[in-house]
């Protein structure tokens, strides 16, 4: 019966950008009545050519502000990794105070990062208590980084040879209080994630990616620590002030005892990393030295400096959600790049999502597919193939979000009899 | 093996490619207030020597992390580097590698490694529809990114006529960008 499939065009009947969802993506999953037995991931429906604006408009100090741009919840890490690549490009220095307010301001935004993912995995397993008492406690660390950059997101702190901003002496005590809040929820929130029953049953097994084939496919970040594998960008490459802080990778065996690679494990590394950032951040507020934050602070200089810059450079940085990776190549007498090359994390992610999904439930694969933090944040629409019928039916992120609801619900109903 | 100090690194390439290694870099930088080095490793290699080198970055260390291919338009040729980050997972070990493979305009073609990392197939189909390299020998060669009703023959990346030049749409009082 299966051969009967045929594989047709798929025209999206809402358009490819749904107003509610920043970045859509599509799952074709082929399912054997409620099991998945094949999966395909049809990416790029908001390809912007973010690169090529680089490569042909702008010149290096006006695509930080793009890089910004690329994510609205990473806007720490593309523009860190960017600066660096261009910096070692043309061979420009940073000044010490400078590489740790990069690293400050990359920890808050994964404090951030992660609890907007644990939010968003309570969201998707119907748990909407959870969802927005998490949220509330994310709100702190985005009042301080407006506090500290004067924005939300788009912080727009870094800058070629340096940051835009100091953190200055009298802001340091509203930095620790907020520090001291997380450490004081710290426990309650690793009780609530972590011991619920509703969570486990819903994400112990499910999505589960084996250390072997989390390397295979080259996954990044949370993922391939989640599997067993202890690497971490901040951990193997000296950037920024992260050597002199000593970053070691989190796997989820320091609290759980094993490795399961599945999406429980996920929620643990995240809820560790949290921890990790706190840690860090206090860390670099005492060992930050004095001294400028930025080489050249004149822009016409700079650019005259860019301009005559001839050479390539690679950079690495870890965000939230993995190994972030910029290319540049500058030449000289040129205004605008060469060539920029921007791999984000999603990017390695989404090879996985099938090995993940494959053997699954269609009721598990928005927490499983979510388990990833895709960057393309909603796993709308899903295309399902019945095997035995050859019907093509879709289901919208809302009737999978109430298939995934309902999932908890039974299971719910289930353990109370127990 | 164990780990290898870039220059060690440096040598193996040196030692299993041969003649079909063209030149190497290696760039360091000193970060942080404890100098800790930034490393990265660059070779060039001729396409015939690509898979060898690529099955060597394999023996240096076993399931190695491969993370994008570049491709950059030089004019005359095509450039295509693969970046690994070798050594992750050990502390301040990691090597940022860049293996550059250069193929000029009148055969595009490189030979396909997701056989070897299955993890390099999107990075491939990307290398594809972006910068018009056929990858012999790739099982999945759909777009990724562009979509389908996207011209075919057209090229995001590139800088001579198969780019997208005619496609831009120029706002009032500025130039378009002409191709060289």
């Amino acid at each position: 019966m299966s051969d009967s499939i045929q594989k047709t065009t798929f025209t999206m009947p809402i358009g490819p950008i749904h107003p509610a969802i920043h970045e859509p993506i599509r799952l074709d999953l082929s399912v054997d009545g409620e099991e998945i037995v094949d999966v395909d991931v049809a990416a790029g429906q908001v390809h912007r050519g973010i690169e090529w604006i680089g490569m042909n408009r702008n010149n290096p100090v006006q695509s930080i502000y793009l890089a910004e741009r690329v994510c609205g919840i990473c806007s720490a890490c593309h523009p860190f990794t960017f600066v660096q690549a261009v910096e070692q490009a043309a061979g420009i220095d940073v000044p010490p105070r400078a590489e740790y307010i990069r690293v400050i301001i990359a920890e808050m935004e994964r404090i951030h990062s992660h609890l907007l993912w644990a939010g968003v995995a309570g969201h998707e397993i119907g748990f909407e208590s959870l969802f927005h008492l998490v949220w509330r406690v994310r709100e702190k660390v985005m009042d301080l980084t407006e506090y500290i950059t004067g924005n939300r997101n788009s912080k727009a702190m870094y800058q070629i040879g340096g940051v835009r901003r100091d953190i200055t002496e009298d802001q340091a005590p509203t930095i620790r209080k907020t520090l001291d809040y997380y450490k004081s929820v710290f426990d309650e929130l690793k009780k609530l994630l972590l011991d619920d029953p509703t969570v486990k049953m819903r994400t112990r097994g499910v999505g589960v990616l084996s250390r072997e084939d989390a390397l295979r496919l080259c996954a990044a970040g949370p993922m391939l620590r989640a599997s067993g594998v202890a690497a971490d960008v901040r951990q193997d490459f000296a950037y920024a002030a992260y050597a002199d802080l000593g970053v070691r990778a989190i796997t989820p065996d320091i609290f759980t005892g094993a490795v399961a690679g599945d999406t429980y494990d996920r929620i643990v590394v995240r809820l560790l990393e949290v921890k990790q950032s706190i840690e860090l951040i206090e860390k670099a507020l005492a060992a930050m030295p004095d001294g400028p934050i930025l080489t050249e602070p004149k822009i016409a200089k700079l650019l005259a400096v860019l301009k005559k810059a001839d050479g390539e450079a690679v950079a690495r940085t870890e965000a939230p959600r993995g190994e972030c990776m910029h290319y540049v190549r500058m030449k000289a007498g040129e205004d605008v790049l060469e060539a920029w090359k921007i791999r984000a994390p999603t990017y390695a992610n989404l090879i996985a999502v099938p090995t993940m999904l494959i053997g699954q439930q269609i009721a598990d694969v928005p927490i499983a597919f979510a388990s990833i933090d895709p960057c393309l944040s909603c796993s709308n629409r899903a295309v399902i193939v019945d095997r035995h019928s050859g019907t093509r039916t879709e289901l919208d992120s809302e009737q999978l979000h109430d298939l995934s609801v309902e999932k908890t619900r039974r299971l719910n109903s289930e353990l109370t009899y127990k | 093996m164990g780990i290898l100090s870039a220059r060690d690194v440096e040598q193996s390439f040196k030692d299993a490619l041969d003649g079909a290694l063209v030149t190497t870099r290696i760039y360091e930088r000193e970060v942080g207030l404890n100098k800790n080095h930034y490393t990265s490793l660059w070779l060039d290699v001729k396409r015939d020597g690509f898979r060898t080198a690529v099955l060597h970055v394999c023996q240096l260390q076993e399931l190695p992390h491969f993370t994008v291919i570049a491709p950059v338009d030089r004019g005359e040729s095509v450039e295509l580097l693969y970046h690994f980050a070798l050594y992750h997972g050990h502390h301040l070990k990691a090597i940022a590698l860049a293996i550059r493979v250069t193929l000029q305009k009148s055969d595009l073609t490189i030979p396909t490694i997701s056989d070897i990392i299955p993890g390099a197939i999107f990075a491939e189909r990307e290398t594809q529809e972006m910068m018009g390299v056929k990858v012999t020998g790739i099982p999945d060669d759909r777009r990724l990114f562009i979509p389908d009703d996207f011209p075919q023959g057209v090229y995001p990346w590139r800088r001579d006529e198969t780019g997208p030049h005619d496609m831009l749409r120029v706002l009032p009082g500025r130039q378009g960008i002409q191709h060289e």
